[in-house]
């Protein structure tokens, strides 16, 4: 039998943590998708050397501190308004890594007209979106991407579309939009999921270091403190009710100036 | 017999017991401490050492970071 | 001796814009300021010395563009009228949280809502006392002249980066339509890269290099405590531009037993009504502000013991009149101050202003 202790060395290390992952202790949830996602970014700036050349801008919402977890410079948006203020930093410093993180209340909803906006002018930008169809810093209200039917503590009898519309897809929409290049739907929920997702972070991370246009990359993702659930179960609701309605997968893998999927 | 045996070692004081490791590993090697940390969580801990494989899925879904995962060839 | 032109106010802006080796411009059109961006696309200074110029989406957008941008530690701006820039309030208040230095232009016009698209002052409080939400102060300067819609934008910017402060250029249809002999700058050139990292790199996302922390823009702080001392250093720094950068143009004080105390183009129009009450035998001055925040209160306390009253002449119901009172009141003794003004795009009339301080100033006394 062998000890733990000969396994546990450097020279067998297979997973650890990024160096550009800060040492706290992230505010979010236990199981939240989002300490996943800053993962993945945290890694791929760091294995593509991206550090010097990186600005994050930050939301308001859950990911409102993403800038205390990840080791780069950072802005830090109102509410909805990161793509604007991504395309500021961009325009002036087209030789810099910059990208969004935006939940689904901030860029589907207060934000819709400048996310819409800066990926129609094709602003070379990688947009993360972090979609869980609610509110969470707020304490769970509805979304724009909330499913029908779906409590949330400003739907409490389910969401009705007579009275507050339908559930947003704002990955489809944004799909159309010659400006962008690569429009993706991902999911973080099991490791082979986290893998594909960041596969997608990084070719859209590419393709704004290729001047390429938008990348767009959603992430389907969980609140199990406003949905009410266990993380566990609040995986297996997103796959149940979520991926219907969100399917994951690439829409859009090609060129800018091309209004549709041409994959 | 595997050829290969891996380890975990999770950073008990982060562990936020969301428990999404244990649901990740197909060997099933983890599982909640019935002890809590200094902030109330049931941490997760290797139950089933012997059991490791290092296939690291613990560590890439954990939304922590605080899992580092070791492998040996045998 | 610069180049000298005959141009409008607002496409001077553009020309001293470009100038002062300014590195971007996001704006959105809206009369009666659409000169200023059309000037800047038709001049293409991207071509000549890199300058982005982009129209945005809206005046949220564009301010948020000069929020990103600023916040490279660059010297960008945007420009807008009235109601463009009560869409803009949401952003200059972060700008002002952030401390982030850039330049925005109010060309105003009178309001409230839609109003009109003529001339107004109508803005002066959103322009001085805050206009967003949150304790914070612009630094606010009023040309009254083509030649000063030239002057100021290199001051702005200049007061801009001294103070990490949104800077404001307060000026009004008549300004920005009005065509006059101007003296244009000289080029100056844009920072080098390198030079924006050795000026702003110590707060500015200029990409985070091994060498230092990594620099966060926010105006987020949710610990109270830390929020009131960010809260501090703002007034503290507010304070400071009081104490340093009051600047006005005192015309005909020296033996003035009245004065006229007016901005932009109500100061042009006040200075034809001081020549029309000197030459009734009236002792009138004209204080025109240059800065309105900060106010240059120290003159008004200066000229108040040896004058017999103000008048305070807007083009909008009586705004800067209470800054000039608040003056008169710390110098603890009385003098009147009154006030004339019209509203709804309409520019008051010399004659109307010489009868306003017959009516108001003198009239009483007698």
């Amino acid at each position: 039998m062998m000890d733990i202790k000969e396994i546990v060395k450097p020279e067998n290390l297979v997973y650890g943590k990024s160096e550009l992952l800060i040492d706290t202790i992230m505010h979010y949830c236990p199981g939240c998708t989002h300490g996943v996602v800053h993962k993945l970014m945290a890694e791929l700036i760091d294995e593509m050397g991206l550090q010097e050349k990186s600005v994050g801008v930050a939301p308001v919402g859950c990911a409102v501190f993403a800038y205390n977890y990840i080791d780069i410079d950072w802005q830090e948006a109102a509410h909805g308004r990161a793509p604007a203020i991504a395309t500021g930093i961009s325009r002036l410093n087209p030789e810099k890594f910059v990208f969004t993180y935006q939940g689904d209340g901030d860029l589907a909803s207060i934000g819709a007209g400048e996310i819409i906006h800066a990926c129609n002018r094709g602003e070379n930008i990688l947009v993360v979106f972090i979609n869980n169809g609610i509110y969470g810093m707020t304490g769970g209200q509805m979304a724009p991407t909330t499913l029908e039917d779906m409590v949330t503590s400003t739907t409490p009898c389910g969401r009705d579309v007579d009275l507050n519309g339908y559930p947003l897809k704002m990955t489809e929409l944004v799909a159309q939009l010659p400006g962008t290049s690569y429009v993706t739907r991902q999911s973080a929920q099991t490791a082979p999921a986290v893998r594909k997702c960041k596969r997608a972070l990084k070719k859209g991370i590419r393709n704004v270091l290729d001047r390429k246009g938008t990348s767009f990359v959603e992430v389907v993702s969980t609140c199990n403190s406003g949905w009410k659930m266990s993380p566990a179960k609040a995986n297996k609701w997103m796959e149940e009710n979520m991926f219907p309605y969100y399917p994951l997968g690439d829409l859009k893998d090609g060129e800018k100036g091309n209004p549709v999927s041409n994959n | 017999m595997a050829k290969v045996r891996g380890a975990v070692v999770v950073d008990t004081e982060v562990c936020k017991g969301c428990e999404l490791c244990v649901e990740s590993c197909p060997e099933g090697v983890l599982a909640l401490h019935l002890e809590v940390n200094s902030r109330g969580y049931h941490y997760s801990y290797m139950k089933n050492p012997e059991a490791c494989i290092g296939c690291a899925n613990c560590g890439v879904v954990c939304p922590d970071t605080c899992i580092t995962v070791y492998r040996v060839k045998l | 001796m610069g180049e000298l032109r005959l141009m409008k106010g607002n496409e001077v802006l553009a020309e001293a814009v470009i100038r002062c080796g300014c590195d971007g411009y996001f704006g959105y059109p809206i009369t009666p300021q659409s000169e200023i961006m059309e000037k800047l696309m038709e001049r293409q200074p991207w071509t000549e010395t890199g300058m982005v110029v982009l129209q945005a989406e809206s005046e949220v957008a564009a301010i948020n563009m000069v929020y990103g941008a600023a916040g490279t530690g660059k010297k960008v701006m945007t420009s807008s009228s009235s109601p463009g820039v009560s869409l803009m309030a949401e952003g200059i208040s972060y700008i002002a949280g952030a401390e982030l230095p850039c330049l925005i232009v109010n060309v105003q016009r009178g309001g409230p809502g839609l109003g009109t698209i003529q001339p107004s002052q109508a803005d002066y409080f959103q322009s001085v006392k805050g206009g967003g939400h949150g304790d914070y102060k612009m630094l606010v300067l009023a040309p009254s002249s083509v030649q000063e819609m030239n002057d100021f934008v290199d001051l702005a910017f200049e007061l801009a980066f001294k103070y990490r402060n949104p800077a404001m250029i307060l000026t009004d249809g008549a300004i920005g339509q009005m065509m006059e002999k101007v003296e244009l700058s000289d080029y100056k050139k844009r920072w080098t890269e390198e030079e924006v990292v050795e000026k702003n790199g110590s707060w500015a996302t200029t990409g985070k290099p091994a060498s230092r922390q990594r620099n966060v823009i926010t105006s987020l702080e949710l610990d109270s405590d830390k929020m009131e001392q960010n809260n501090l250093r703002f007034q503290a720094k507010y304070r400071r531009m009081e104490a340093e950068e009051q600047r006005y143009e005192a015309i005909q004080c020296d033996d003035a037993e009245y004065i006229f105390v007016a901005y932009g183009t109500s100061a042009r129009v006040c200075q034809k009504a001081m020549e029309i009450a000197r030459d009734k035998g009236l002792k009138v001055g004209l204080l025109r502000p240059i800065t309105l925040f900060p106010f240059p209160k120290n003159i008004v306390k200066e000229l108040a013991p040896k004058v017999k009253g103000f008048l305070s002449v807007e083009m909008n119901a009586g705004q800067m009149v209470e800054d000039i009172k608040q003056a008169v009141y710390e110098t603890q003794i009385y003098r009147k101050v009154e006030f004339f003004g019209r509203m709804g795009g309409i520019i008051p009339s010399p004659g109307e202003v010489v009868d306003a301080l017959e009516q108001k100033l003198i009239g009483e006394e007698k």
